[in-house]
């Protein structure tokens, strides 16, 4: 059975049209937000595939921002998002792109705040579910779904098992992980689905190790 | 656990309870959840419907600028006349056209069984709760008979535009609408099963031909149609008339269709209303919009 609920029947209840070129885009806004840690004072979305062409007649455009100013798909604030955010000085940029890429529906999200910067891949995948691919150039496979933990680390032996060690004595199961690197040597990123919810005791202890660079915690 | 109608029937015709009981056990069985947790859950669901209901026959246009303000229309020409015949068809109507409507205003709406098709369901059971001056708790449980019929046709055919067109869409929410109906108005689970089959069969081999790949045209007043198809299979499955193709066949027909109709017809703007003179010439108008415009300014082509 592949609905299994009668709310996937009667719902969800969310903000129109279309799920996967409305709802979709305002959750990897969403992913994106909480990845970054704070509002950001200037937004760079870039579309591309069948987005770059369709964006204005979703609103997809308007989805995005929607997402990264903290609304969810069901907040009637989305509509009037890109409005919201220039009232509050933020400035916002929207580029077609036309480089091929492997998914139609994809969203490239580029935030900044002061000196911190971040760059965001998103596929929309269809009913409202979502997939982040790259973030800072690194590639990755988050569905955003499940608590999450993303660690920058050294590329070094013990990285992943000196992490991996704190999760168990702390009874935290993983889902789904992987590793990635743009260089060997350098810094790699580790990418961590849990089923159980990271604390701030179990986060801290994690950055404290000797190849910690940064530790973003994603609780959904 | 029931997987087709004859099933969901027989279960409720044997122990002489109604499709929304069976549904309610399922629900609680499946999740874990109380009863009184999921009707209150759906009692949600109503508010939000009728929330979008309210809003769109205050009139709303869509972000593109194609639709909008026509169930406005509809609510004051409906007010202005002195005749009451019909009054639930017309407010059924008017109130399919509000849902979606709003729907392609970016408000919030609940999809059911899809965003496209979110107006059938409201517009038959806001239009019946106000004929038959029920409370909110009085109509949710006939919401559970609307989920039972979309979750069969969801498992064993499909309710998505791109795959099966609008009778997957549309169709799926007018059968459900039309099983609703039966249920509160006192039919028998064999009826509103009935009710369920004619609408659906009434809807076979509806394309999706979206104009400029939008949700408005035609799917908003496909949703009226849906709408009032819902309410003429009801009476007639009421009035003793059964289908002549057994309801599983049905839904297994609508798949079959929905399988063997070209992509063109299945949400890819590519055939149909969309590939008129007139819809290319909407589509360009609407996504060559210059960019930065982000208004609801009138956009003709």
């Amino acid at each position: 059975m592949k609905y299994k609920s009668v709310f996937d029947i009667i719902g969800p209840v969310m903000i129109g049209p279309s799920s996967s070129h409305t709802a979709g885009p305002v959750r990897i806004g969403q992913v994106a937000r909480n990845i970054f840690g704070k509002e950001p004072d200037e937004i760079g979305v870039h579309f591309y595939g069948s987005f770059a062409k369709t964006y204005r007649g979703h609103a997809t455009d308007v989805a995005v921002i929607g997402g990264v100013l903290g609304f969810s798909t069901d907040d009637a604030r989305v509509k009037n998002s890109i409005s919201i955010a220039e009232k509050k000085g933020i400035k916002i940029k929207f580029f077609e792109e036309e480089a091929i890429v492997d998914h139609p529906n994809t969203v490239r999200i580029d935030l900044k705040a002061g000196r911190e910067t971040m760059e965001i891949v998103g596929v929309s995948i269809g009913g409202g579910a979502i997939q982040i691919t790259e973030l800072d150039g690194f590639a990755l496979k988050l569905s955003g779904e499940n608590p999450a933990l993303l660690i920058f680390h050294k590329d070094a032996y013990g990285a992943v098992a000196d992490v991996t060690k704190i999760l168990t004595e702390h009874r935290i199961n993983i889902g789904h992980m992987e590793v990635s690197r743009l260089e060997k040597g350098c810094t790699a990123l580790m990418v961590i689905e849990t089923d159980q919810v990271v604390n701030n005791k179990i986060q801290e202890e994690i950055s404290i190790g000797k190849n910690i660079k940064k530790l973003i915690l994603l609780n959904t | 656990m029931f997987k087709n109608i004859d099933e969901l029937v027989t279960q409720a015709q044997d122990s002489k309870r109604k499709i929304y009981e069976i549904m309610i056990e399922q629900e609680m069985e499946e999740t874990g959840v109380s009863k009184e947790e999921i009707t209150e859950n759906m009692r949600r669901q109503f508010q939000i419907m009728k929330d979008a209901v309210k809003q769109g026959i205050h009139g709303v246009t869509s972000r593109s600028g194609m639709t909008g303000m026509d169930a406005k229309k509809l609510y004051e020409f409906q007010k202005r006349q002195k005749d009451t015949s019909d009054s639930v068809f017309k407010a059924a109507v008017c109130y399919a056209v509000a849902t979606n409507e709003v729907n392609a205003s970016m408000g919030v709406v609940c999809a059911t069984p899809t965003a496209g098709s979110c107006g059938v369901l409201p517009g038959v059971l806001v239009a019946l709760q106000e004929e038959y001056k029920m409370s909110d708790e009085e109509i949710t449980p006939y919401l559970f008979t609307a989920g039972a019929i979309g979750y069969v046709i969801a498992n064993n055919a499909c309710i998505a535009g791109s795959t099966g067109g609008c009778q997957a869409e549309v169709g799926s929410a007018s059968a459900m609408s039309a099983a609703a109906a039966v249920e509160l108005a006192g039919g028998t689970p064999s009826q509103a099963a009935d009710a369920m089959a004619i609408a659906l069969t009434n809807m076979l081999g509806l394309s999706c031909d979206p104009v400029a790949g939008l949700v408005e045209v035609p799917c908003i007043t496909r949703n009226a149609a849906g709408a009032s198809n819902a309410l003429t299979a009801a009476w007639m499955a009421i009035a003793g008339v059964k289908s002549k193709i057994p309801w599983d066949e049905v839904i297994e027909a609508m798949y079959q269709i929905g399988l063997s109709m070209p992509s063109a017809l299945r949400e890819t703007a590519m055939g149909g209303l969309a590939a008129t003179p007139t819809g290319k010439r909407w589509k360009t108008a609407i996504l060559g919009k210059t960019q930065g415009e982000h208004t609801n300014s009138e956009t003709k082509p």
